[in-house]
């Protein structure tokens, strides 16, 4: 383990041919902070995404085949377990997460008040975000069932804007949901005893290709992600520390 | 009473699956613990097709009055769902070592080529 690396930050960035995108996302995180490393995985592309985050300076994680969104940003998360990085973000490498924003995520990281900071887009009821109704409600139902089973208010459990200190690195290295991952990993670190905390952050509209859920994936998404949840909260999962080390 | 003619086909499928299956072993094309269900399966088909009171029995027992032999398909239906289960939990946990195969060689590629070319630091 790295030593050296325990103060600094990681940004990781799973991708899947994002190749129009990958280096303004991989730019604008480096602008924001120049001292974070840049870690894109690419999840198997068939196109030049891996190459062009190298160009604009990511280290890069090639996956051998295409693992779904989980297993990759969880590559990430075992990057920065062994790297001995203290603290990691995850944005997608969609550009829909605006790196000007993780300021906001990182604060209460900074401040040790949270081990997992996410980016929501429903702390305040004012925020510009409005998906079409079905999603809503999608969004709204995990919400609450995610409220529920781990004894605090959610409002947005689907973001994949998230910002980690080193125990929730731990325990996403260790447990990540391969497919769908966001809603059940809240879960679980709730039920983990992280300390979770919610800010407040838009989302741009994607900027090229087109969302990857279908009318079908919708279904699958929404059937095994219940299961999911209903699976995780009769699992035990050992109390971490919400402590720093 | 079950009809002799099922009790021989019975017998002869039981042990046509057996044989096959031990074949498939010795021939390296199945492993043993992929081979115990279907062994186990063969076994219990075998006995239930041969002793014949055991079938009238059970079928007693199950309330299946008008046609013992119902109770050999019950069994072996029963003996496919449990292989059909195991081999879901094998293919889970096959998709798991998969996956995280595939997480450790990407660590692995970058760190290679980060020691044949240190990482350039973001300034």
């Amino acid at each position: 383990m790295n030593l050296e690396h325990l103060a600094r930050t990681v940004a990781i960035v799973p991708a899947y041919n994002e190749v129009a995108a990958i280096g303004r996302v991989v730019d604008e995180i480096r602008a924001f902070d120049p001292a974070i490393d840049v870690v894109v995985v690419d999840d198997a592309s068939t196109d030049d995404t891996a190459a062009t985050a190298e160009a604009h300076g990511a280290t890069v994680l090639r996956l051998l085949f295409n693992v779904g969104i989980g297993g990759a940003v969880q590559t990430g998360f075992r990057f920065a377990l062994e790297e001995g990085y203290g603290r990691a973000v995850r944005l997608d490498g969609d550009g829909q997460h605006d790196a000007s924003e993780l300021g906001k995520l990182l604060a209460p990281i900074e401040t040790g008040t949270a081990d997992l900071v996410i980016g929501s887009r429903f702390v305040d009821s004012n925020g510009s975000y409005r998906p079409p109704l079905g999603r809503r409600i999608g969004i709204r139902v995990f919400a609450w069932l995610v409220s529920i089973l781990g004894g605090q208010r959610v409002t947005d459990t689907t973001s994949g804007f998230l910002a980690l200190d080193r125990v929730g690195i731990e325990l996403f290295a260790a447990e990540y949901p391969h497919d769908y991952p966001e809603v059940e990993a809240t879960l679980i670190a709730l039920r983990s005893g992280l300390r979770l905390s919610q800010v407040q952050v838009d989302m741009r509209e994607r900027e090229t290709g087109s969302s990857s859920i279908t009318f079908v994936r919708s279904l699958y998404y929404m059937v095994k992600v219940s299961l999911a949840l209903l699976v995780a909260s009769l699992r035990r999962y050992p109390r971490l520390t919400g402590a720093r080390r | 009473m079950t009809p002799l003619r099922v009790s021989i086909i019975g017998v002869v499928a039981s042990l046509l699956l057996i044989l096959v299956v031990l074949e498939l072993i010795r021939g390296r094309r199945l492993k043993e613990r992929y081979a115990l269900l279907w062994l186990a399966t063969g076994a219990v088909l075998l006995v239930l097709s041969a002793w014949r009171e055991a079938l009238n029995t059970i079928a007693g027992w199950l309330g299946v009055t008008g046609y013992p032999p119902a109770v050999l398909f019950a069994v072996a239906t029963l003996f496919i769902l449990l292989v059909l289960l195991h081999y879901s939990t094998v293919l889970s946990k096959l998709t798991d070592e998969n996956v995280e195969l595939a997480q450790r060689i990407a660590l692995l590629e970058e760190r290679v080529a980060s020691l044949r070319e240190p990482r350039i630091p973001a300034d």
